[in-house]
């Protein structure tokens, strides 16, 4: 690689051992990458510095436990602990392991709480944004059109690049450390124009409205895809926000979609040439009812037993939207006994959540509205989960893997009726 | 060459990581997701249909066409060679910035852009090893 002037001082030293700590790491990326040059990137999201007991056991064995010990062991890959300066430009520490108020619900110990306020105080004390949550774009960190970033969280890399026309790869959480620290990240793949036009065409011949036909659409992209960039096109709505957020997700977990064009609809296809650059595409495929059906069932491949036992919404965590559709649907109702409902999103949607009542009728219902965390990334689940019924394609991928359990996909409608009755009943209209 | 001596494939490519690890190949079609999609803590694939379900990497030299899947793909990794469950050595053919990442914080020689395709010149069983640093493979077929 080649490193400005400023680059190669950091890797010498000359602006502390964390930072050179931090440099090589990244050199040592941007080489595996086969990366020229970093790019300078302000607007970083990671998950620096946490770590769950099993890490911090071993860190404890190894040299130490301390926030710094990890920080400095795993983020930057360092064989020793190096002091941990404050970061510089727009950092956040995306989703977390609980809720910092229903842990217990989530059947989290003491020690874990305890253990995580501890790492949060050293995140904020670090100049590390608090955001705690996959969806950083409802929460106080926007980017803008062209700004180049450096981001975990597939979905929110997707969306980042798709809808937003901001610039990132799917970083991991070392380099976002290591970012964080140096405002640096490889010059590769979606910081660079040509790396940013459409693969492949494909073409939508069956109506795609709803949200959870987005997710299946997405749900379908991203296998025949894997890492490459759809330009759709066909008979599609006009998605907002939620339906943006369901596709991207789905995409970027049954294969490697890190950025999407729909014509007439996303920043960088105003047109099916321009989505295309000079290229042509490599292929056209259709997604047609037959194509649609086949994704429903592989998504419904988990459930076997109706009876359903846990609803979960939220992934990628709700919007206020989404939240007040869920207070409708659930308002003067009551969960089936024995059946849980929760809910997560961040916890600045959910103070908007808070205000409107939104968490109180879902709660007067049965229900929880939870932040931080999600039944996948927090490993948590109501006791006794056997079935679970979810709207969220990338949660179908995910928790049955995770947990060892059955899960049925459907609508919001579909979940929420499943939470009232005890039974699955969905089915694809 | 000697009669009896098994015969050796050779593949060259470039580096990822240096260092040089040999072991048992452990080949697959599929793609692998890191976090979500192994069990970093027995180093097994877990993702529902993956060919690789219940499979252990440990040790193993893993010969599969890439990452996907969450951005916790090196964390995962990482976690697996700190549990020490991590494969030997990779070797596969798309590049991308997760397994770049992971590929550098497992620490474990890995190579890309072979003279020829390490999915068909590889079978699981065969001993393979591989020189980050010269971006060589030697393979030795299994008997």
């Amino acid at each position: 690689m080649r490193l400005t002037d400023q680059e190669k001082a950091m890797l010498d030293g000359a602006e502390g051992p964390a930072r050179q700590k931090a440099m090589d790491l990244l050199v040592r990326y941007g080489e595996a990458l086969g990366a020229e040059r970093f790019v300078d990137v302000s607007n970083i999201a990671g998950v620096p510095g946490s770590s769950t007991l099993f890490l911090q056991d071993y860190y404890k064995e190894h040299g130490g436990g301390s926030f710094e010990d990890v920080f400095s062991r795993f983020d930057l890959d360092s064989d020793e602990t190096v002091p941990f300066p404050k970061v510089g430009g727009n950092c956040c520490h995306l989703q977390g392991g609980m809720d910092p108020e229903l842990w217990v619900e989530q059947g989290m110990s003491p020690d874990a709480f305890a253990h995580q306020q501890q790492d949060e105080a050293e995140l904020a004390r670090h100049g590390i944004q608090v955001l705690k949550t996959c969806t950083p774009y409802l929460a106080g960190n926007m980017p803008a059109y062209g700004e180049h970033c450096a981001w975990m969280e597939s979905s929110a890399v997707v969306f980042c690049n798709s809808v937003v026309g901001a610039r990132t790869n799917t970083e991991g959480r070392e380099s976002t450390s290591a970012a964080m620290l140096t405002g640096k990240i490889p010059d590769w793949g979606f910081h660079l124009d040509e790396h940013r036009h459409g693969t492949h065409l494909i073409q939508v011949d069956v109506p795609v409205e709803s949200v959870m036909d987005w997710g299946m659409l997405g749900y379908f992209i991203g296998d025949v895809m894997q890492e490459n960039i759809p330009v759709v096109a066909g008979k599609l709505g006009q998605p907002d926000l939620i339906r943006h957020k369901h596709f991207g997700a789905a995409a970027a977990s049954s294969g490697g979609v890190e950025m999407y064009h729909v014509v007439g609809v996303t920043p960088e296809a105003p047109s099916l040439e321009t989505a295309f650059g000079s290229k042509k595409p490599v292929a056209t495929i259709h997604y047609g009812p037959t194509e649609r059906r086949r994704v429903y069932e592989s998504l419904n491949s988990n459930g076997r037993d109706l009876d359903v036992d846990y609803v979960m919404l939220g992934c990628p965590h709700a919007s206020i939207e989404q939240i007040g559709e869920a207070a409708r649907l659930l308002a003067g109702k009551k969960i089936k006994d024995g059946r849980s409902l929760w809910m997560f999103t961040s916890r600045a949607v959910k103070s908007v959540a808070d205000l409107h009542g939104y968490t109180k009728t879902i709660r007067d219902a049965g229900g929880l509205v939870m932040t931080d965390t999600c039944s996948a990334i927090g490993r948590t689940l109501p006791e006794g989960t056997k079935v679970v019924a979810l709207d969220s394609a990338k949660q179908v991928h995910y928790l049955p893997a995770i947990m060892g359990i059955q899960a049925w996909f459907g609508s919001t409608e579909d979940c929420i009726q499943a939470a009232l009755t005890g039974r699955w009943s969905g089915e694809l209209r | 060459m000697s009669p009896i001596a098994p015969a050796k494939i050779i593949l060259r490519g470039r580096k990822v990581v240096g260092g040089c690890a040999e072991g048992e190949a452990l080949v697959t079609r599929d793609t692998i997701s890191g976090w979500g999609g192994i069990d970093p803590m027995t180093g097994t694939v877990i993702e529902t249909h993956h060919e690789l379900r219940g499979v252990c990497f440990k040790d193993k030299v893993l010969v599969f066409p890439g990452a996907k899947g969450s951005s916790g793909w090196s964390a995962a990794f990482h976690l697996a060679r700190i549990a020490g469950f991590a494969p030997k050595a990779m070797i596969f053919k798309v590049m991308t910035t997760k397994i770049a990442l992971g590929a550098v914080v497992m620490r474990a020689p890995s190579v890309t852009d072979l003279d020829q395709d390490p999915l068909t010149a590889i079978e699981t069983g065969d001993w393979v090893k591989v020189d980050g640093d010269r971006g060589i493979v030697e393979i030795t077929k299994k008997a």
